[in-house]
């Protein structure tokens, strides 16, 4: 029986572990060939099924003059974008969870749960309701097609998350922390900065995770309320297929799209890895 | 130049959390605050640290209005009933944190802390991470803070009612000498509890508080003595003294058919109903005895617990040795008369074992 189940276990692992690594392999094995080893057969392995070329990679980096896309630009673009919306969400999302978990607001029938899920309403409706409000928003004062006009509405897009998932971290650190830091003498805001913070590190660092993919991953914003000045990496890879599916740059360019998240998982995993997720705080 | 707080009121939802509160605590003294859960000790606690505002009523510290002073400016310490460390700390840095905000130099730190881990008896674990520290451990580090600080006043809240059995007999014993060798000589100790046997151990000023209200002050051996009604006889007794509802006629306390002859004490007492007070330990086993049936049996330490019914009349007896009882089982015991409180139907006190008052 428990020969049976560690078997059934590590079976299940492998089945999993290629289930996942598949799409990885063939991305990086794809992004090396050109039109014929793609189209001619099933090839697998460089060298001996096929003669491995740079030119699917190539592509990404040569000026559209020259019959390149160019995505070093709007890879850029993303990358600020995504880390800047970010980092802003973080920052305030904290401090707005912060506030929501430790004071009573009364405004009317408003409570403390009220603005929360006010916050997370924001994501509940789909994005689609929001496009033009964004648009003409943007177009007002002069921001559409720009960097600083993308990062204003990843904000709004981001921060919810931060704030969601804040709330329900501070709300599980004893008060009694803060309670003991200002009897300690802190101040409320050395409180803050001094005891709370470095007790919420592991909350910060699963909000900037979901910030950053969800900042990463857009498409739908970055699609509309962007034109020719600026672009972002998602929609300059779907703008590379064409007539001919260009199979080795598509694989490209989706391998370098991934890479930031991966380095991002791992950073977490490491996190994880040291219990520091769990435990900070009994 | 005392802590004088003078009606302090706290309702913030249906129920007072604090009701009409007064006292005056003197510097050096120490003071405990006996009340069952719930019934105000901790909001008590966080009205003097500042952390709670009183819907009325003032705290007076050293002649100056408390109620102006934020929290971090009142040199107050505070240990919880939750081990509350800095879990980002070390222990060394733990204990210096208070020291640091008050921007001591650096020796000075070294030796507040020095003192107050050999106090605690934490040398050798400076270095230590507060999760790697047991329950106990890291309550004597939240109380290691609390002593490093030489606040003027310390709160101390339920420290033990977290821990094991033999860890809270072990931290009971050694609170004495710590408050003897730790403190301050001006600072004011204020130490809540629900426990009564912690109260006469510490043998300091007893504060009974029930639903937010002061019942009755005195020293530790007065309210053990002489509870001035049945709420602090059955909150200052553990387990709670036994309330008898008894005639007495000529000579003789009548319950359930049992007649016990008149204790000396209680000679001038009127014919009528009274309740009757007696503590479980003054309930014996013996051959001739009345016949009561068990209900249930708790075996606690080297103790037996034998809660005991006879018509509508339920009592508890504490029998001072492991015994193994039955379920519905007749055992016979006997009333030491002499120890019988006598409480008026209204639940004032007439008489104690004590002192007689005028009934």
């Amino acid at each position: 029986m428990e020969k049976l189940y560690k078997f059934l276990k590590y079976m299940f692992i492998i089945l999993w572990t290629v289930f996942i690594v598949a799409p990885f392999l063939w991305a990086i094995s794809t992004s090396f060939k050109d039109f014929q080893s793609v189209n001619s057969k099933v090839t697998y392995i460089p060298w001996l099924d096929f003669e491995p070329t740079l030119e699917g990679w190539r592509v990404l980096i040569k000026s559209p003059a020259r019959g390149g896309v160019d995505i070093v630009e709007p890879y850029f673009n993303s990358l600020f974008v995504t880390c800047t919306a970010s980092l802003i969400s973080i920052v305030l999302g904290t401090l707005a969870a912060y506030a929501l978990s430790r004071f009573t607001f009364k405004a009317g029938f408003v409570r403390n749960n009220d603005i929360t899920f006010f916050f997370i309403s924001q994501r509940i409706m789909p994005p689609i309701v929001l496009s033009i409000p964004f648009f003409i928003f943007l177009s007002t004062i002069g921001l559409l097609d720009s960097l600083i006009g993308l990062v204003v509405v990843y904000i709004v897009l981001l921060m919810p998350i931060a704030v969601w998932i804040m709330v329900d971290f501070f709300n599980r650190v004893p008060k009694e922390l803060d309670e003991t830091a200002l009897i300690d003498g802190c101040n409320p805001y050395q409180a803050f900065y001094k005891v709370v913070l470095p007790n919420s590190i592991p909350g910060l660092i699963v909000a900037g995770m979901f910030c950053i993919i969800f900042g990463w991953i857009d498409f739908f914003f970055a699609f509309i309320l962007t034109f020719t000045e600026v672009q972002l990496l998602p929609v300059k890879v779907v703008a590379l297929n064409s007539s001919i599916t260009p199979w080795w740059s598509l694989s490209a360019s989706a391998l370098i799209s991934v890479a930031p998240l991966i380095i991002v998982a791992f950073v977490v995993e490491r996190y994880l890895s040291k219990g520091n997720l769990s435990g900070a705080l009994k | 130049m005392n802590l004088v707080a003078k009606h302090l009121t706290y309702k913030p939802d249906d129920q007072y959390h604090l009701n009409d509160v007064s006292f005056n605590f003197e510097k050096g003294g120490l003071y405990t605050i006996l009340g069952r859960t719930l019934s105000g000790k901790t909001t008590l606690l966080k009205t003097i640290a500042g952390l709670l505002n009183p819907d009325s009523g003032n705290i007076n510290f050293e002649d100056k209005n408390f109620s102006k002073v934020p929290v971090w400016e009142r040199n107050v310490a505070m240990v919880y009933q939750q081990f509350i460390n800095y879990p980002h700390l070390s222990v060394y840095e733990n204990i210096s944190f208070p020291l640091k905000q008050r921007k001591l130099n650096e020796e000075n730190i070294k030796k507040n802390v020095e003192d107050a881990l050999k106090t605690v008896g934490l040398v050798g674990f400076e270095n230590r991470k507060i999760q790697e520290l047991s329950g106990g451990q890291q309550q004597r580090v939240a109380l290691a803070r609390s002593l490093a600080k030489k606040a003027k006043i310390l709160l101390l809240d339920e420290p033990l009612v977290n821990l094991d059995y033999k860890l809270r007999e072990q931290l009971r014993e050694e609170f004495k000498t710590i408050f003897n060798e730790g403190l301050a000589n001006e600072t004011i100790l204020i130490y809540s509890t629900t426990d009564p046997q912690e109260v006469m151990e510490l043998n300091g000023e007893v504060i009974v508080l029930d639903e937010g209200k002061v019942l009755q002050t005195g020293p530790a051996k007065d309210i053990f003595e002489n509870p001035i009604n049945l709420k602090v006889a059955e909150i200052s007794n553990d387990p709670p003294m036994n309330i008898i509802n008894g005639l007495k006629i000529d000579g003789k306390i009548t319950f359930e058919n049992i007649n016990i002859k008149l204790p000396k004490h209680l000679s001038q007492l009127d014919n009528k109903n009274y309740n009757f007070g007696i503590r479980s330990s003054e309930i014996k086993l013996s051959d001739s005895g009345e016949e009561f049936e068990i209900e249930l049996a708790e075996i606690s330490g080297s103790e037996t617990l034998l809660h005991l019914k006879r018509g509508s009349t339920k009592v508890i007896a504490l029998i001072e040795e492991v015994m193994n009882f039955k379920i519905h089982e007749k055992v016979k015991v006997v009333f030491n008369s002499d120890k019988f409180y006598v409480f008026a139907e209204d639940g004032k006190l007439i008489s104690s074992p004590f002192r007689i008052k005028n009934g």
